[in-house]
């Protein structure tokens, strides 16, 4: 006995050296939460340093690991391959855009520190998210994400649309992570383990489970269709965006949606598929003809809902739920082209999205209302945010030269490839429906007269922000080899049977 | 003799119930409690499985997990609901209609 416990002791310890960006992460939460009860003078600047710093630390450490050999961690509770580290850098990197907002938002001025460590501790629960390989690792790590989203989502306390943002966030969370939690039980009956690896290979050897697996698997999906926001479960989506504070929506339609998209896709392509890190088929029944229909539902549903929205943040809580049906296309493909496009689309998404909500926060914090109406004449009250502004619209629409166009490329190529013909065209004619509302945006900057037509000041570090978002946009658009190739060598999923088999090879 | 189908049976009864609180009642108290049927509902489902088939313990450590962070999210939700009590004097969620559209 104490041989195993030896044994298990020494394979977390060895595991730790692996668990560089998540040490840096809970270092980082520990030493703001300290720091804030210890020193009592002025905080702003010392805890953005602390948590930029705690950030930029995990972002080296990712770095480091990136190329590292595929490895089960902690027992088989995670995986080390660099599908998850791609997912992880990208979460990092949403967070140091966030931080950087935030500093600049009227949204948040009070708590900071506490703002800070509850926002790490959601980029922690997203990097454990973007890597477990256990049921019980995905609920909890999904768990991680959602309890501190909520308190972020009601961080202004005394504005009413917060509060009920918040509750909102808690009741759809509280009863998708429940369904969740069901489905994964029936997984456990049918094949008597909660590792992934084990449940393929199990359901491999049975056979016969078709149905009963296919409705597990089902309610398994309303916590990652809950996560990602896609149709049925996204409900709380636009209220939850409207409501929160801007950049803490800016930061939830993009971080957890991204590792969303990465949990989901290890859980059906290592769990229920028997993908071998080109192509598989579904060992769960009709699994990716269902998701291929929620995607086509959720792209649709939020182009067309978008089109009625008058509020800007509402708008693109709609906007993102059809995004999140675009990067669905590509986890239904079952193939590595497929999941090349989810990471690729993922990476721009950052950018272009991003961007949209900084321009949204900067005008709606000097002009104090988010209406579209409000944006008028923004093209003669300052230049560089309305052309800007048009590029990120340009881009989410997909228009070429932009990264969107790329990202839609890769996606489409994929689909294509795949030979779902349907679901491709239904994708392109939703681009086309986008343009519509999208345009409409930058039409009212650019024709409608404005209320007041004194200059917008901006400060540099607004400027500076948006040059780089606007950079990321441009050039993902036209030079985008580096960022494909990146995510070509990630497309790997950790699994042992192909550990085993490399490992023989050599 | 009580087998592993009853407590499947129970499990989804549970189930049921949950969803139905969570979709009818209207006051946010009683939603969450319906999200606590529907996550004990889980557990029950877990530790049968553990208990009446030979697959170790597993399905009970995950119940042991699931029920402190059922607490950690009543936690979070009644403080949110403490809030909006505070700022609204009132928890019926119907009459929270500032967000729509």
């Amino acid at each position: 006995m104490s041989d195993l416990l030896q044994a298990a002791i020494a394979s977390n310890l060895e595991s730790l050296q692996f668990a560089g960006p998540e040490l840096a992460l809970t270092i980082s939460i520990l030493v703001i939460v300290t720091v804030d009860l210890v020193y009592s003078g002025e905080k702003r600047a010392l805890m953005t340093g602390l948590t930029l710093a705690g950030l930029l630390w995990a972002v080296w450490s990712i770095v480091g690991l990136y190329g590292t050999e595929p490895r089960s961690l902690f027992a088989g509770m995670m995986a080390l391959d660099d599908f998850g580290l791609f997912f992880k850098l990208l979460m990092a990197g949403t967070t140091l855009v966030v931080v950087v907002f935030g500093i600049q938002s009227t949204d948040i001025d009070e708590k900071l520190a506490e703002f800070y460590a509850v926002l790490l501790t959601i980029v922690l629960g997203g990097f454990l998210m973007a890597s477990s390989t256990n049921l019980l690792m995905m609920y909890l790590t999904l768990e991680l994400v959602s309890l501190p989203s909520f308190i972020l989502a009601g961080y202004q306390r005394h504005v009413q649309r917060s509060n009920e943002a918040a509750l909102k966030y808690v009741v759809y969370g509280g009863v998708s992570s429940g369904v969740m939690l069901y489905g994964f039980s029936l997984i456990y009956g049918l094949t008597g383990t909660l590792d992934l690896f084990e449940v393929s290979s199990r359901i491999a050897a049975q056979g016969g489970l078709d149905l009963t697996l296919f409705l597990a698997a089902t309610m398994s999906m309303a916590g990652f269709g809950y996560k990602v926001a896609c149709v049925p479960f996204h409900f709380w989506c636009p209220d939850v965006y409207e409501g929160a504070p801007t950049p803490v929506t800016a930061f939830l339609s993009v971080a957890p949606k991204a590792v969303g998209f990465a949990m989901l896709a290890r859980f059906f392509y290592v769990g229920l598929s028997s993908y071998d890190g080109t192509l598989g088929t579904s060992l769960a029944g009709q699994w990716p003809e269902l998701l291929a229909i929620v995607s086509a539902c959720t792209m649709t549903l939020g182009n067309l809902t978008a089109i009625w929205q008058n509020n800007l943040k509402r708008l693109l809580a709609y906007s993102s739920i059809a995004h999140a049906g675009y990067m669905m296309m590509g986890v239904v493909m079952l193939s590595s082209a497929g999941l090349q496009g989810v990471m690729f689309y993922a990476a721009v998404y950052l950018f272009m999205n991003l961007g949209a909500f900084f321009v949204v926060l900067l005008v709606a914090d000097r002009t104090g209302s988010e209406d579209i109406k409000d944006f008028a004449g923004l093209g003669w009250r300052s230049p560089f945010i309305a052309a800007v502004m048009t590029f990120f619209l340009a881009s989410l629409t997909g228009l070429p030269p932009t990264a969107g166009f790329a990202g839609k490329l890769y996606l489409f190529s994929a689909v294509v490839e795949g030979g779902l013909w349907w679901l491709a065209v239904v994708g392109v004619l939703n681009s086309a429906v986008s343009l519509y509302y999208y345009w409409r945006i930058a039409r009212t900057m650019y024709l409608e007269d404005p209320a007041v037509a004194e200059p917008l000041g901006i400060p540099a570090i607004a400027t500076v922000t948006l040059a780089v978002l606007f950079a990321g946009t441009v050039v993902f658009g036209i030079y985008f080899g580096p960022l494909s190739d990146l995510t070509a060598q990630s497309t790997t999923l950790y699994a042992p049977v192909q550990a085993a088999a490399q490992a023989m090879l050599r | 003799m009580i087998g592993l189908t009853h407590y499947l049976v129970v499990a989804a009864i549970l189930f049921s119930l949950g969803v139905l609180a969570v979709s009818t009642r209207r006051n946010a108290i009683s939603v969450l409690m319906g999200v606590e049927l529907i996550l004990n509902a889980g557990n029950i489902n877990l530790v049968a499985f553990s208990k009446f088939s030979d697959v170790g313990i597993s399905g009970q450590l995950f119940a042991l997990f699931v029920i402190i962070l059922a607490a950690a999210e009543a936690a979070v939700a009644l403080a949110i609901v403490l809030n909006i009590y505070r700022n609204h004097h009132t928890v019926t969620v119907d009459r929270l209609h500032s967000l729509s559209g």
